[in-house]
């Protein structure tokens, strides 16, 4: 039962991957990425860490891709593109020999380790203590033990919002960016719409 | 592993899993009735509002309207314009009703909970709770599915390649992803009271005889009210009801996202969008109503669980169509300051009163000091929020930031 829920859900994860690099269309790439994170999910739920499976699709696919698919149908960036054109020459060629050779260190690992790599213990297969909540432990371990770094990321986080807000609040009062060289006296039509004839 | 059920926890043989499929088909028929039956609610209620006498044909009372309506749907052309993302298109409805359906499986919508019975009932010889699923994460999995929600109503507005659509979708989007928030804060409100996530676990907080004999213990109650009036506005706007539905505002955006759809595919984000008014009426009447949980007045208890559950969430959902025939719509800015200036910081800083308190107990420090002391820190975080919001408009006014 746990292997064939595994090979579904890897399934779905690895066309959710491909479709992700492979997709003409950005909102299908972002539909492709859901599907991942959604396979992850399950991947989680799996291996019996049944909140670390709603906390990724609440932050990933509720909040993170939401906010993804938001800006680009805000921005309109949602046109097909052309996969065919490299921005850098050699770029596919690279990216596929790197995955390849990712691909052999981790089948490298796996056959030279054998049973130390894949143990099956308690700790990685399924719930910690069968009694103890997984939930349970998680929060007491957030809030005692590493509680410094929870907080030291809260206080991350909350800067980070501040500065957006400050970023993003331009005072009007500061002189316009003037217009690079290139584009001022080109000799062309001035940029104000002229008034059609007869326009009221 | 997945359920705190007693059912899963023994052997699970044949007859076990003919329950979970009995459960099933039930959970879906009621929900899928209960649907049907809220869409004539509220088109009569409605009418009743505004002295007009709605459907009175179909049926008694016109109850078999929506039936009438569902069948008319699917005979009828199936459109789908030149200019649409054809398979976001068909996706997109069906992306909106299974989040609709899979909300319901973690509701207890019956069982015993009368006289300290821990709401487990006899079902052919196993002894099983009246909810399709009750996993440890309980609630989490409510608020997971009710972000996946938003993807149908984004998808839809974006794949028809209009305009009206496409402005409905991304006003969706950002109103949901906003009161998402306070609905989170207010769900924390009740777990820290109740000290679990199992829908099942937080029901059973709220059985028994209650305060004095006779004043439910209620999370109503319990959690101080704030976070209920803050969940209740809160999923008003989660669900585009108005005076929140700003999302289909007919007069600005025609039908909003779905404009381009017909035939069936409308159909089914009408039936997802009262599904899950039926839903969130059953979330809150588990979160803060105590669910299923009240006397057995007389007669077998389980019967008492399930009378109880439909009892409040029919109050509930009396109170949505109360609150949209009554209420104008609000404006979108609007709407945008009541979720991030109102509801949000004030259900942070009620969940913060409440740890204190929950600390404080625990800890035995002097209660009237605790509170007077949080209090105080709160009515200052209050005070510096105004003073923010004030400066930041009178900046604003003078015209020193856009």
């Amino acid at each position: 039962m746990e292997t064939v829920v595994f090979i579904v859900s890897a399934l779905i994860v690895l066309a959710g991957g491909l479709g992700v690099v492979s997709s003409r269309n950005p909102v299908h790439a972002a539909l492709s990425l859901i599907a991942t994170l959604f396979g992850i999910a399950v991947l989680f739920l799996n291996l019996g860490a049944q909140l670390l499976a709603v906390v990724q699709v609440i932050v990933y696919t509720g909040a993170i891709v939401v906010l993804i698919l938001f800006v680009m149908m805000l921005l309109g960036v949602d046109r097909e593109e052309d996969l065919e054109t490299e921005p850098l020459v050699g770029q596919r060629l690279l990216a596929g020999l790197i995955g390849l050779l990712f691909l052999g260190a981790v089948l490298a690992i796996i056959v030279i380790g054998k049973d130390a790599i894949v143990t099956g213990t308690q700790s990685v297969t399924g719930a910690i203590s069968p009694t103890v909540s997984n939930i349970t432990q998680i929060g007491t371990e957030l809030f005692t033990t590493y509680v410094f770094a929870l907080e030291i990321t809260a206080g991350l986080l909350t800067i980070a919002v501040v500065g957006a807000v400050v970023l993003s609040r331009r005072p009007n009062d500061l002189a316009p960016i003037p217009e690079p060289e290139s584009m001022i006296n080109m000799g062309d039509e001035p940029l104000t719409a002229i008034p059609e004839e007869g326009a009221h | 592993m997945l359920s705190g059920d007693p059912l899963l926890s023994g052997q699970i043989d044949l007859a076990v899993v003919l329950i979970v499929l009995l459960k099933v088909v039930a959970v879906f028929a009621f929900l899928l009735v209960a649907t049907m039956l809220m869409i004539w609610f509220e088109r009569k209620v409605v009418s009743d509002f505004q002295n007009r006498v709605g459907p009175n044909t179909a049926g008694p009372f016109g109850i078999l309207q929506t039936l009438a309506d569902g069948i008319k749907f699917f005979f009828k052309e199936d459109l789908i314009p030149d200019r649409a993302e054809r398979r976001v298109f068909i996706l997109a409805p069906l992306l909106t009703v299974v989040p609709a359906f899979l909300l319901f499986t973690i509701v207890p919508f019956g069982g015993d909970f009368s006289n300290g019975h821990d709401g487990s009932v006899e079902l052919f010889g196993h002894t099983t709770y009246l909810q399709l699923a009750d996993p440890a994460i309980g609630i989490l999995f409510a608020l997971a599915m009710s972000s996946i929600a938003v993807y149908g109503v984004m998808l839809a507005g974006w794949s028809s390649g209009s305009k009206y659509p496409l402005l409905g979708s991304v006003r969706a989007s950002a109103q949901m992803v906003s009161y998402e928030a306070a609905l989170g804060l207010s769900v924390c409100a009740v777990v820290l009271t109740t000290g679990t996530l199992s829908t099942h676990g937080i029901v059973m907080a709220q059985a028994g005889s209650g305060w004095g004999g006779f004043i439910p213990h209620w999370n109503l109650i319990a959690t101080g009210f704030v976070p209920f009036v803050v969940f209740l506005l809160a999923s008003q706007a989660e669900l585009n009801r108005p005076p929140f539905d700003l999302v289909e505002a007919e007069q600005e955006l025609v039908g909003s996202y779905h404009t381009e759809y017909s035939s069936i595919r409308f159909a089914l984000f009408f039936v997802a969008e009262f599904m899950n008014s039926v839903t969130m009426a059953a979330i809150i009447v588990t979160l803060f109503l105590g669910g299923p949980a009240g006397p057995a007045l007389l007669g077998p208890g389980w019967l008492w669980g399930i009378i109880w559950f439909l009892l409040k969430m029919t109050a509930f959902l009396f109170l949505f169509v109360w609150v949209r025939s009554t209420l104008p719509r609000v404006r979108y800015d609007q709407l945008m300051d009541l979720g991030w200036k109102v509801l949000i910081p004030l259900s942070l800083g009620w969940l913060l009163l409440l740890a204190t308190f929950w600390v404080a107990r625990d800890q035995q420090w002097n209660g009237f000091v605790t509170v007077a002391l949080g209090a105080v820190v709160g009515l200052t975080g209050y005070g510096l929020l105004k003073g923010a919001i004030a400066t930041s408009k009178a900046r604003r006014l003078e015209g020193v930031v856009d």
